[in-house]
């Protein structure tokens, strides 16, 4: 069974209703339990980097979500989720799960770019190498972006696309089983829907 | 590249969709599920659904029917009304909505804004700003709980809620509300040159033109209500939403 980790941040029900809308089947859980009988998570999140660590900590969940992940258990870090599977981020002072080589930045524009922070709304999505998510068939992907902080990867083997604000960045990233990606797929309407049922194929 | 969002905003009273005009006589326009579900149908950039009514009347976010509409929404969901505390916020959040948007308590004490902030992140919050003219012409800061203009410049006020941790500013022109007249661009342009997070302009869409006018004013977004759920000169209902290709056309992909 799937399961969406519930680590008291971000917007489960959405990820839950479109998992649904693919036809897929998930429970929501935050018991340590649940996780380690899991085919398969989704670490989703919307908030800070720290707060994000910290309940995952209280949880138990770090040692959980590592375990899995060593297993070869599919991960999909969302948003926050996927910064939380970095190393560390700009914005705490916390180690993230260390499951994918990168860390992540706040944007760095020109102080005369027109561009705002945070990125909010709907940008390409360029993929950079072979994978099961998200297509590299020519055909446009677009999705919905709400961050501050992006990803830099250490290792440019990892990076799964990239998309342009100022500059381009890693957008997504994957190592084996192990996916992030900084947009919504779970509000990013067809796009989304096909990159979540991608995933649930695996 | 970044697309400008183009926003459906939707009025709720009574749990009914209706549509103003300078902020007053709403008129029954639909059921809100259905027009969501149209919405989604027509992949709009995001979706933003307000209460009228809640904080007029002191009343909480109706949890039931916003989770009914998160249910329908694979695009982003912004929803305001009511907002008093970080624990409402919080039960938004966890029933499907992205983003909050609060005014009267963000006018009353801004640092519910603050808190939001900090727990849940500023991209998940937006704070709403209407402005009205005053019998002078001159823009003033306005509150649509109590009708009344306020004091306190509306510039200050917008550069105090960017600092508090708003992750967005929904400017709404009063006076342009439901008219399809156009936008005030000179409103826009002043927001715009002054807001270091995205900009979403409401109030007075009555063609494509006037989103495209706003976008060059400065605006990240533009949201409209009228201008999607109205159809020719005596506003038969009627959900519409520009077709991506045409978006990308007018606003650039």
């Amino acid at each position: 069974m799937l399961v969406i980790i519930d680590y008291g941040l971000g917007n489960l029900a959405s990820v839950l209703n479109m998992i649904h809308k693919v036809g897929g089947n998930t429970i929501i859980s935050g018991d340590p339990n649940d996780l380690l009988s899991a085919s398969k998570l989704i670490l989703p999140g919307i908030g800070s980097f720290d707060h994000g660590v910290n309940q995952l900590e209280a949880l138990g969940l770090f040692p959980v979500i590592k375990e899995m992940a060593a297993k070869g258990i599919p991960i999909l870090g969302i948003c926050l989720g996927m910064q939380l599977l970095a190393n560390r981020s700009e914005e705490g002072r916390l180690n993230g799960l260390g499951l994918i080589d990168a860390e992540f930045k706040r944007f760095s524009l020109e102080i005369k770019s027109p561009l705002r922070i945070p990125h909010v709304g709907w940008n390409h999505v360029r993929v950079q190498k072979y994978n099961p998510l998200i297509p590299n068939d020519g055909r446009e992907q677009r999705f919905y972006f709400t961050h501050s902080y992006h990803a830099v990867c250490a290792e440019e083997a990892d990076v799964l696309a990239t998309t342009e604000y100022g500059y381009p960045f890693a957008s997504a990233f994957c190592r084996n089983n192990v996916f992030g990606v900084q947009f919504h797929p779970e509000k990013s309407h067809r796009f989304g829907m096909e990159m979540i049922k991608n995933f649930l194929e695996l | 590249m970044l697309k400008h969002r183009v926003v459906p905003c939707l009025l709720l009273r009574k749990g009914g969709l209706v549509k103003t005009q300078k902020f007053v006589n709403p008129k029954y326009v639909g059921d809100p599920i259905n027009a969501i579900r149209i919405f989604n149908e027509k992949e709009v950039d995001e979706l933003m659904v307000l209460d009228i009514e809640a904080s007029k009347t002191n009343r909480e976010p109706n949890y039931d029917l916003i989770e009914q509409f998160a249910g329908e929404c694979f695009m982003p969901l912004c929803y305001g009304g009511g907002i008093t505390s970080v624990n409402q916020a919080k039960r938004l959040f966890s029933i499907g909505v992205e983003k909050v948007s609060i005014q009267t308590s963000a006018l009353a004490n801004i640092s519910l804004v603050t808190e939001v902030a900090s727990f849940f992140g500023n991209q998940s919050l937006v704070v709403s700003i209407d402005i009205k003219k005053n019998l002078l012409g001159h823009p003033k800061l306005y509150s649509s709980a109590t009708g009344k203009i306020l004091d306190q410049d509306w510039i200050e006020y917008l550069k105090m809620a960017v600092a508090a941790g708003a992750g967005e500013i929904l400017i709404n022109a009063v006076d342009r509300d439901g008219t399809l007249s156009g936008m005030d661009l000179p409103l826009i342009e002043h927001a715009a040159s002054t807001c270091s997070v995205p900009l979403i302009a409401v109030g007075g869409v009555g063609s494509l033109s006037d989103i495209k006018a706003a976008v060059k004013a400065g605006a990240s977004a533009v949201a409209a209500g009228a201008f999607f759920v109205y159809h020719g000169p005596h506003r038969a209902v009627l959900i519409t939403y520009p077709k991506y290709d045409e978006l990308t056309a007018l606003l650039g992909s």
